[in-house]
């Protein structure tokens, strides 16, 4: 398969709904051979994006949704997240790595997707947050202390 | 807690307690609850101080997730307690590492390992 795909869909505040969009676009990259680490990679970037838009973002309410663009193809896959939140500052959120910040819930997610991705953007508001990865193409790693 | 809501299986050995993930993905919010009210449940109900955590059959695991285990490490210390990770896949690990969590667990290769270290 060679063509571009590309669907957008808007979902209520409901992090079910939003495991059902990361399964469809998983399966996308299954399809297109996407080799396995970009596919773990991706589907948790999604699921940490998608609770950050409907948990922190639009804080659960039933009347706000979450828009999902979405743009594969054999090389690149891109989406595009936006929620009705107020948004927020990235440089506002603490280092989850600092001993004073563990117990802190937040950081993490946005941590782990930058590691994962080859690009995380927020738009200026900071509502809407943009993933790409590339096709068998390592991210350039943090700084990670492994064994 | 109903048995049908137990994502966590629970096994003795000796006076260790094994706990071992049932899904594959620990991701759904609902389902993370769940996990943490039965993992705390070893410690502020069943008062049980050897933990081991088998990751054998999780493939992936989010953020939310790792918030759970900080909180249950926090309450076995707290406790005067030891807990323990073991069977963690690659890509797995690789979320511990990058967090940094690797340097708060003590994480064992296997079960086996992780049991001759209480």
């Amino acid at each position: 398969m060679s063509s571009d795909e590309y669907f957008e869909v808007t979902i209520p505040s409901d992090t079910s709904e939003g495991q059902a969009v990361q399964v469809q676009i998983v399966e996308a990259l299954e399809v297109r051979e996407y080799p396995e680490r970009d596919v773990f990679g991706v589907r948790l970037a999604l699921e940490e994006a998608l609770v950050n838009a409907i948990k922190h973002g639009n804080r659960m309410s039933p009347d706000k949704s979450v828009e999902i663009k979405c743009w594969i193809n054999d090389e690149r896959v891109r989406v595009e997240i936006q929620d009705e939140g107020p948004g927020f500052n990235r440089s506002d959120v603490p280092d989850p790595t600092l001993l004073e910040n563990l117990e802190r819930p937040c950081g993490r997610g946005i941590m782990l997707m930058g590691a994962f991705m080859n690009l995380i953007e927020y738009n200026e508001q900071g509502n809407k947050v943009t993933l790409e990865k590339i096709k068998g193409v390592a991210p350039e790693q943090p700084d990670t202390e492994g064994e | 807690m109903a048995a049908g809501h137990r994502r966590v299986d629970i096994e003795e050995v000796s006076d260790v307690t094994i706990a071992k993930f049932i899904d594959k993905k620990i991701l759904d919010e609902g389902n993370i609850q769940i996990i943490g009210t039965q993992l705390f449940g070893l410690v502020d109900e069943d008062g049980r101080k050897k933990i081991v955590l088998d990751f054998s059959n999780v493939e992936y695991l989010s953020s939310a997730a790792l918030g759970k285990l900080i909180t249950l490490d926090k309450k076995v210390k707290k406790a005067k307690g030891k807990l323990k990770l073991c069977s963690i896949r690659p890509d797995i690990y690789e979320v511990f590492a990058i967090t940094r969590l690797n340097q708060l667990f003590d994480i064992a290769e296997t079960q086996e390992a992780a049991l001759e270290g209480f």
